[in-house]
Formats: structure tokens, sequence, C-alpha cells
């Protein structure tokens, strides 16, 4: 019974009903935090974590030299590098050895940025973008094709270089096809043959 | 020119009249779902509908065909017919009301597909018909939650419709008429929300229950009944209940216009023009679907057992004593104006 009484003084709470139709009123008014992505992008803080990108030397080289530190400082195991002798008819990077293959599995990237810190070359960073998505889950394996700044955009920029906001050049790189045949799957990736190797080690 | 008209043969003029009305309120429904949605999203802080045309104005188009193109089930343990012929009963009832509203009137008459004497008699009748289509599409789905919303519906609508009737029945005792074309002309000078303020409000709380929108959409509950009565309707049938709980919305909207609002009277300006008057008539029952989205953006939804409580306990009695009061007011105070 004390629970009908208590029902009926809320009931005729006018008082509130009117508040709370003031204050769906007010909302009516104000405005609406909503970006709307697709055509509007927020801003990212100055030093975001986003899609990888191999930088050049000024001279067009590649900074990478091979050496897997970023492989072994990274805690998702999502990088695989496999170094090669550069020669003097093929030289890619100023040093010995130069990345052969370099392949990046953006869905096991947790995006923490150690590959930077670990590059002694500053060769890896990672850039404000992105816009990933795909329908393929190969495609989010990034080889070299796609992660080296193509010769005509430069050399890449270092994070402490990077202008807060959306960088212009959003996404340019992404957009390249991979040499990784994507149609075929993770399978066809280098990682993938590792753990096929590994499935069947484990198998027999 | 008049005499031409007088040779056409009148269910032409009725087929043609039906037709333009339907097709004026069928795409009213469209908006009115989009204008729901736009109202909901800003009173929620969010844009709304906006990636169809400029301010999201092909939405219901969208939604037409998405409609259109969906599955049409049939639960194993539906009874078939009754399952397929419900949402024709809602939807034809909420139809058929719009043959007999007044949108406007000149010195000629209302202008309505047909002007019934019992108009207002004629509106509550189809209107109670359409619960119909609820209750048996929820018993016929076959399933639980559908068969709790239909009895709901039922509950709800029994409870309810005495409370609107009562409170009704005050303007009918002012009007001195059933017919809507001759309450609204009874408005002329004074407005019937004024003397009848109360049963105004307990006309536009009835009215909310009555086409199960929140804070009384407890036939639909979809926080415990899932979707209510049409839990298991697919695809256009769904859509069949869709468009008639909006047609619900906007006949109770036309009704409170012209029972309390002076219909096609002008608040201020010109009268006597039929066009402005239409202007007006649109505008006041704009602001009552207005109203009846704010209430939905507000008001969280009412427990069951404290609906029932409300309607009976509260509405019923107010209204009645509101009833008796403006009966002898006028029987003391020189009838019907």
């Amino acid at each position: 019974m004390s629970d009908d009484r208590d029902h009926r003084k809320n009931l005729f709470n006018v008082g509130a009903l009117f508040m709370g139709f003031f204050t769906t009123f007010q909302y009516f008014f104000q405005k609406k935090p909503t970006i709307e992505y697709p055509t509007i992008k927020k801003q990212h803080a100055p030093r975001f974590h986003g899609l990888h990108e191999l930088r050049r030397y000024a001279d067009g080289k590649e900074r990478c030299i091979g050496c897997e530190l970023c492989s072994i400082a990274c805690p998702a195991n999502a990088i695989t590098v496999i170094g090669a002798e550069n020669t003097p008819t093929d030289r890619h990077s100023p040093g010995e050895r130069y990345a052969g293959r370099y392949e990046i599995d953006e869905l096991r990237c947790i995006f923490c940025g150690l590959c930077e810190e670990a590059c002694p070359t500053d060769a890896i960073v990672l850039t404000p973008r992105f816009e990933m998505a795909d329908y393929r889950r190969g495609a989010f394996v990034y080889a070299k094709d796609r992660l080296l700044v193509p010769p005509e955009a430069g050399v890449g920029s270092a994070p402490d270089e990077r202008p807060n906001g959306i960088p212009s050049d959003l996404g340019s790189v992404a957009e390249e096809k991979s040499t990784v045949d994507i149609a075929t799957g993770y399978n066809a990736t280098h990682r993938g043959t590792i753990l096929k190797d590994q499935r069947k080690g484990l198998a027999g | 020119m008049s005499s031409a008209i007088a040779a056409v043969p009148l269910w032409l003029i009725v087929l043609v009249k039906s037709a333009i009305v339907l097709l004026v309120v069928i795409t009213t429904f469209a908006y009115s779902m989009l204008f729901e949605r736009k109202i909901m999203a800003w009173m929620q802080l969010r844009p709304g509908p906006n990636r169809t045309g400029p301010w999201g104005m092909m939405q219901p188009a969208a939604d037409a065909a998405k409609m259109m193109f969906k599955e049409d089930l049939t639960p194993d343990t539906a009874d078939p017919l009754i399952y397929r012929l419900a949402p024709f009963i809602s939807l034809i009832c909420a139809m058929g009301t719009f043959a007999i509203i007044p949108f406007t009137g000149s010195s000629d008459g209302p202008w309505s597909v047909g002007n019934v004497d019992a108009g207002i008699l004629f509106l509550f009748a189809i209107g109670s018909i359409g619960v119909y289509g609820i209750s048996l599409a929820g018993w016929a789905s076959g399933s639980k939650f559908p068969l709790l919303g239909s009895v709901r519906a039922t509950a709800q609508m029994i409870s309810y419709e005495l409370s609107m009737t009562m409170s009704v029945i005050g303007v009918l005792i002012l009007a001195g008429s059933t017919s809507l074309s001759t309450i609204v002309s009874a408005q002329h000078r004074m407005w019937f929300i004024v003397p009848q303020i109360v049963g105004f409000v307990i006309y536009i709380i009835t009215a909310v229950a009555e086409t199960n929108r929140a804070p009384f959409d407890l036939v639909e509950a979809e926080t415990e009944l899932v979707g209510g009565f049409h839990t298991e309707y697919s695809g256009l049938r769904f859509g069949l209940f869709f468009i008639a709980e909006y047609l619900n919305m906007i006949t109770v909207s036309c009704i409170a216009t012209l029972l309390f609002l002076g219909g096609w009277n002008p608040l201020f300006g010109p009268s006597g023009n039929p066009f402005i008057g239409l202007a007006w008539f649109i505008v006041k029952a704009a602001f009552f679907l207005f109203f009846y989205i704010w209430l939905r953006t507000t008001l969280p939804r009412l427990r069951y057992d404290r609906l029932m409580d409300f309607g009976w306990k509260v509405l019923l009695p107010v209204a009645t004593f509101n009833l008796i009061l403006t009966a002898v007011a006028v029987a003391f105070g020189g009838g019907p104006q």
C-alpha cells in the first residue's frame, strides 16, 4: 500500500514533469556534438599512432637496414622482417643490409609504437592514417609496397615533425595496390606460411 | 462550372476525394516518421537521419524500399489466415477514420470525403475496431510475447477508451452536436480548450495510450516483450502495422485539433478562406504530432499495473466529474452555445 501512495505522489509531481519537458526542449536547440565522420574528420592528437610507414633518406634510399629490432620489440608479434644483403649494383639502403621482406600484420598490431622506438635508423614510424578497413583478412598484412613511402611522395616525416590534425595525404599510401595476393588471402603472406608450418608441426 | 461538377456521379467524386486524401495522408505518414526521427535525434543531441538526400528527405522512400524487399515470414505455430489478416484490419481502420475528418471548411460545407452527422461516434467506433488488428495479430502469432502484447493492448485500449470518450462528451455537450464540422463552427468564438481544459488534458493522455505511443507503449515494450504484438511480423506486414500506428497518431492529432483547438478556425488573422483554414488545421495538428514525439523522448514507459491504476483510479473519475460539471453548467447556463 505504501508503494501505491509513493507512486501517486510521484505521479502528481507535475513540476518534475514540466522540468523534464523543458530539459528535452532545451536539448532540441543545442549544438549536436556528432562529428559526421566520412565528410568531417576529427582532429587527432599530435602523435596519434596509426598505420606504419617506412621512411627514406633524402637521396631516395630506404632507411631500413633489416636489423629486425622492430620485430623483436613488437609485443604483438606483428612484424616480420627478412633481411637481404645490399650489393654494389643493387643498393637499397646505405648500410650492408636492407629489408628484403617487411610485413606488418595490422590486425595483430596494437599500435603501441615500440617498433618506432626500437628502430636505430628511424625507418619505421607510425603515421596518423587510420582508415584501413577492408573485407579481406589478407589485405591487412601490409608489405613493403604499401609501407614504404613512394619515391614521389617524399621521404616521410618523423612524428616530431608532423603538424597536428589530419595530414592531406591521409591514406594515399594505403590506396596503393599490394603485391601480396590478397585474393588468396592470409595464407599467401609470409606470416601465413609460417603459421601454416607451425600448425603442421603441432599436428605432426 | 458548378453544373459540370453536379453532372459527375457521386461515387466518382468520392473516389477521387478518397484517393487525394489517402495520398496526402500516406505522404504525411512517411514524413511524420522522418519528423519523429529527426526531432527525437535533436532532443537526444544527435543529428538524426541525414545520409539520404538533404536532411534525410529520402529516408522514408529508402525505408519503404527496404521493407518491401524483406522476407515475409509466417511462424509455423501461427494461425495463417488471421495472422495475415490482422495487419490489414489495423491499417484499414486507421485509414477509414480519414474518410470523415474535415480538414477545412468553406461556406459550402466542410472539406472531407464524407460528412457524417455522427462523425465523432464513427471515429471512435472505427478506432475501437482497430484494436482487433493488434489483438488478433498477437493471438494469431502463436508465440508468447506477441500474446502478452495483445493482452495488454486489449486491456489498455478498453481502460483508456472509457476515459477518452468521457473527456470528449463534454465537448459534444457544449457544441450540442456529434458532427465534426458543427463542433468546429461552434468554436468560432472560443476554442473548447478553454472551457474543457480538463477534458483536453485527459484526451491528450488517453490518446497517447490509445495509439500505443510512449510512455504508454506497453503493447510493444521492446525491453520486456521484444516487439509486443508485432514480434513475429516482418517485411511489408510489419510495415502495415507501422503505417497504422502513425496514421492513428495523425488521426488523434486531427481529432484533438477539431474538438479542442477550433479546427480550421484561425487564432488570429482572416477567416473564411478554406486554404488559410487548411493551413491553420495543419499547423495545429502538427503541433500535436510534435508533442507526441516530445513526450516520447521525455518520459519513460509506465509499469503495467500503474498504467491500469492511472487509467481507472485517476483519469476515469476526473473525466466523469468533468462531464457532470459540464452537463450541469450547460443545463443551468442556457443550453449549448
